[in-house]
């Protein structure tokens, strides 16, 4: 190092901006940068790549709605931009792990570049670009499942029928207008669809999903759902918050206590698939989880008909068809056993501090 | 000028450090070895709730017990071990950074520091009368019903490290606002300071509204009103609305110091200037702001409208612009240079890598469509442990091997070091990888028992995290042989140009024994091509002050 003979220039050397005081040293950027057949190579491989694993990932379960497969497209295509600059960023750190070791005993510095004004608008402006891509293409998906029509909750702000009886119950507390604009769930509005869709009461309580069917009066443990007809969840909560999700519909939404949300959605795939509770609800989270059976419209009216015979025989009994003379505890405890709930979860209803909360008042 | 002299001038206690002291470099060290403590209780925590995931059935533990570890594993990570570790790296380097001897509000620092031990101790407490088990979000209703004095305890926990994060926050902004060498301008302070400036700004604006938060949570929780609590009216999104507001900027004010201890890092191994000074700076600025603006996007399958689920989209994605910046820049610093490598570079090189993948996921999370069928789920949990541990705590073990010799005076272990960081990047990886497919595939969080045909990943990340905790092993071996017999580290065995290097190791009880001499920006390297070792750095020093 020579030393500084001239405070005056010293100092310009040292608080000089930065930027201002190199760009007449610097040497010219493209230092050690591979020639450009090089570059293109390799732009045009790492662009393959991604193409190739963005639609050949493999990461995600099986689509059984439409609305699954649109998300998936997305998910695809965030997966190759992702495997873009994964691969760009992590082969350049290789190549300077490689490339730009220092030697033994060099104890020089390198070349003292510190910046490019076109190279940092270049990596601003493309994931500038790339993020409005994603919004745009993202809000265009939300749109097309249905979750930003108003309508979804126009007629979902009530309370579900099985529970107005009940003192315990929110219902003045969640009297919002029945028209309210408010959507509190994700999914096409079924008042504006031709087809009669299935609407079915969803209440989520520790640690079991139980499902109402308002047309039929079945009360189930897990949920039969026809294959390619509109179905509309209105889901709530019993005691703390849950959240219902369907893996294979790529949908989740939280059910609240004191308050009504939805899911609706059209499966186009017949099976079994698995419903979890998504929010954690309690030391048995963990198994609050039951199946949604898709199946063909006489496969479903078979199981309508099977369990509308049950309880007509009586072999349901204590089966209640109209729950409104019973409080959750004993209304529930009937289906206990078929649910698998946690006998100890039944006997804490009544006890309930929220439930001993609401009773006080 | 005596090495010696000045190094016995500057010499501490061990005892001092059991005090109310108010020099920052022991409150800084102080805040350091606390926050470890907490990082192997949080981490022995860890590994419960690994074991138990071993199998599909609760079988380790009770599905209680087992929430209680995630809860307290999640709330000393968070609040013990990065925000603190943070607060540590700022408080001992900022004034030395600077050219300052102490902060601005030395005593309001130790009052800061000792409210960690009051909480972290009020929390462990909370073992004793049945450990929160609502997650370390505590929504309420079920943080109301699981267990009254666990969640209170971890309440007040949370209020009084609270409290410490605004004290340190104005003691920095004020600290490097007004204590800066003569000649130190804004834009030739280090990146570190900057990273702080922006951590800062946003402790301060967001941590109050945690405050009020859990203080209403506390009277529903303790006095029965119903602020959150809906069979009383209240309304529970509200809180997840109050507590994301802080808990959103939380995560930036883990990453943030460490982004600025990257900038550090970087230029001094790979000998070069870093690259884009002033892109890194403000997109700090620009990543706190906007941090300040996308809380919401925790709440895409909450009891959100649709509209606001596209606004908090919207702005969560811009994210990805500034800290693309931030990696691109810190890509070109590496290109091209001269690189050292050793654990601390080697450290932030594993920054780099595994904190791009929590960046590119966030990005994906960014997207309603996409966040609602991950939200969450193990997609989650892998992507926030890609940010916080591949990106925090990389950082933090890098900046621990790079001031090590500035702290202690003494080098670390070398080979003990590099073994540290293999065992840590492969556990790491192995641990928190898989955890992206399980989500994906349908493994929902904070469970204790799950679908048997999760369980050969889940295998898989036990094993990792059993290797991750094995790493801490040599990380002590290094840092234990350091402190014994390593070698004696000179003020500046870095041959770094930001001004902590100038003083000796560890620095005098005033910092520098005469004002410390800005001869160079704190990142111009290779500016004459010559070979500079420590002695040359020393000769000019000395030539420097001479001549004013």
């Amino acid at each position: 190092m020579k030393i500084v003979t001239n405070q005056r220039h010293f100092q310009t050397v040292c608080f000089n901006v930065v930027t201002s005081s190199y760009s007449k040293k610097a040497p010219t950027f493209p230092v050690n940068i591979p020639n450009s057949i090089t570059t293109l190579i390799a732009g045009i491989a790492i662009t393959l790549i991604s193409l190739w694993y963005g639609q050949n990932h493999g990461l995600l379960p099986v689509a059984a709605s439409a609305d699954a497969n649109d998300v998936d497209e997305l998910f695809n295509l965030m997966m190759t931009i992702a495997t873009g600059l994964f691969i760009l960023i992590e082969g350049v750190l290789v190549i300077c792990l490689i490339r730009f070791r220092r030697k033994q005993g060099d104890l020089t510095d390198g070349p003292a570049i510190e910046g490019n004004v076109p190279l940092e608008i270049v990596w601003t402006a493309i994931p500038t670009v790339i993020v409005f891509i994603l919004a745009i293409y993202s809000f265009e998906i939300y749109n097309k499942m249905g979750g930003l029509d108003p309508m979804v909750s126009g007629g979902g702000m009530t309370m579900a029928h099985h529970h107005q009886h009940n003192p315990n119950t929110m219902d003045n507390m969640v009297a919002m207008e029945p028209d309210s604009k408010i959507a509190i769930g994700i999914g096409k509005s079924m008042s504006a669809n031709d087809e009669d869709p299935l609407v079915v009461d969803v209440n989520g309580l520790q640690y079991a999903w139980i499902f109402t069917y308002p047309d039929t009066g079945i009360v189930s443990g897990d949920l039969h759902v026809p294959v390619d007809r509109p179905i509309q969840l209105n889901m709530k909560a019993a005691d703390v918050i849950h959240a219902f999700w369907l893996p294979e519909f790529r949908i989740k939404q939280d059910v609240m206590p004191g308050q009504v949300s939805q899911l609706s959605f059209v499966a186009n795939r017949e099976g079994t698939y698995p419903v979890i509770c998504a929010e954690l609800c309690g030391s048995y989270h963990g198994g609050m989880k039951t199946t949604m059976t898709v199946e063909t419209a006489e496969g479903y009216d078979q199981w309508v008909q099977s369990r509308t015979v049950a309880l007509q025989d009586g072999e349901g009994q204590p089966l209640p068809v109209d729950s409104t003379a019973l409080t959750d505890a004993e209304f529930l405890q009937a289906y206990a056993e078929e649910m698998g709930i946690i006998e100890n979860t039944l006997e804490q209803i009544p006890h309930h501090p929220l439930g001993m909360m609401s009773m006080a008042q | 000028m005596s090495d010696a002299t000045i190094h016995h001038a500057g010499d501490r206690k061990w005892t001092d450090y059991f005090t109310f002291c108010t020099d920052h470099k022991v409150i800084g060290i102080q805040y350091l070895v606390t926050a470890f403590l907490f990082y192997f209780i949080g981490g022995a925590l860890a590994e419960i709730v690994r074991t138990e995931l071993a199998t599909p059935d609760p079988d380790f533990v009770s599905p209680e017990v087992y929430n209680q570890m995630f809860t307290m594993h999640g709330t000393i990570m968070i609040f013990l071990w990065i925000v603190p570790a943070g607060a540590a790296f700022a408080n001992y380097l900022i004034p030395l950074m600077i050219g300052a001897d102490d902060m601005a509000f030395p005593r309001l620092n130790a009052v800061a520091f000792w409210m960690q031990p009051v909480g972290g101790i009020l929390l462990i407490l909370s073992f004793f009368v049945g450990a929160p088990q609502a997650g370390w979000t505590s929504y309420p209703p079920l943080s109301l019903i699981s267990g009254k004095w666990g969640e209170e305890l971890w309440i007040l926990c949370l209020l009084i490290l609270g409290t410490a994060s605004i004290l340190g926050a104005i003691n920095f902004v004020t600290t490097i606002f007004k204590m800066r060498a003569p000649d130190m301008d804004i834009h030739s302070m280090p990146l570190f300071c900057w990273a702080m400036l922006a951590t800062s700004a946003l402790i301060l604006l967001s941590t109050p509204v945690l405050a009020a938060a859990l203080i209403l949570l506390s009277f529903d929780l303790m006095a029965g009103t119903a602020f959150f609590n809906p069979t009383g009216g209240g309304d529970p999104i509200v809180y997840q609305h109050l507590f994301w507001f802080y808990s959103h900027p939380a995560v930036y004010i883990m990453v943030l110091p460490f982004f600025g201890v990257i900038s550090e890092i970087l230029p001094v191994h790979s000998r070069k200037p870093i690259f884009g000074y002033r892109a890194i700076a403000y997109s700090g600025l620009a990543i706190s702001f906007l941090g300040l603006i996308v809380w919401a996007h925790h709440m895409f399958t909450s009891g959100t409208p649709g509209w606001l689920r596209m606004f908090f989209m919207a702005t969560t994605m811009l994210v990805a612009v500034p800290t693309g910046i931030k990696i691109f820049s810190w890509c070109a610093t590496l290109w091209g240079g001269k690189l050292q490598l050793n654990s601390a570079l080697l450290f932030a090189i594993g920054f780099l890598s595994s904190f791009l993948i929590g960046g590119l996921t966030g990005v994906m999370l960014a997207a309603a469509p996409f966040d609602i069928h991950v939200h969450d789920t193990y997609f989650v949990v892998g992507h926030f442990h890609y940010v916080l541990f591949g990106g925090s705590v990389f950082a933090l073990f890098g900046a621990v091997y790079h001031w090590f010799p500035k702290m202690t005076g003494k080098m670390y272990n070398e080979t003990w070091g590099k073994i540290h960081f293999a065992m840590t990047f492969i556990g790491f990886n192995m641990t928190f990888l898989p955890m992206h497919y399980l989500g994906l595939q349908g493994m929902n969080r904070r469970i204790a028992l799950y679908d048997p045909q999760f369980q050969p990943l889940n295998q898989v990340c036990t094993l990792g995290s059993y290797i991750l905790a094995l790493s801490t092993l040599p990380f002590l071996v290094s840092i234990v042989l350091g402190l014994v017999n390593g070698k004696a580290a000179g003020r500046n065995p870095w041959r770094a140009l930001t001004l902590e290097w100038q003083t000796t190791s560890p620095p005098s009880i005033e910092n520098f024994d005469e004002p410390p001499v800005l001869w160079a920006g704190p990142y111009e390297y290779g500016i004459d091509g010559e070979p500079r070792d420590e002695d040359s750095i020393e000769e000019m020093l000395a030539e420097v002050a001479e001549m004013s």
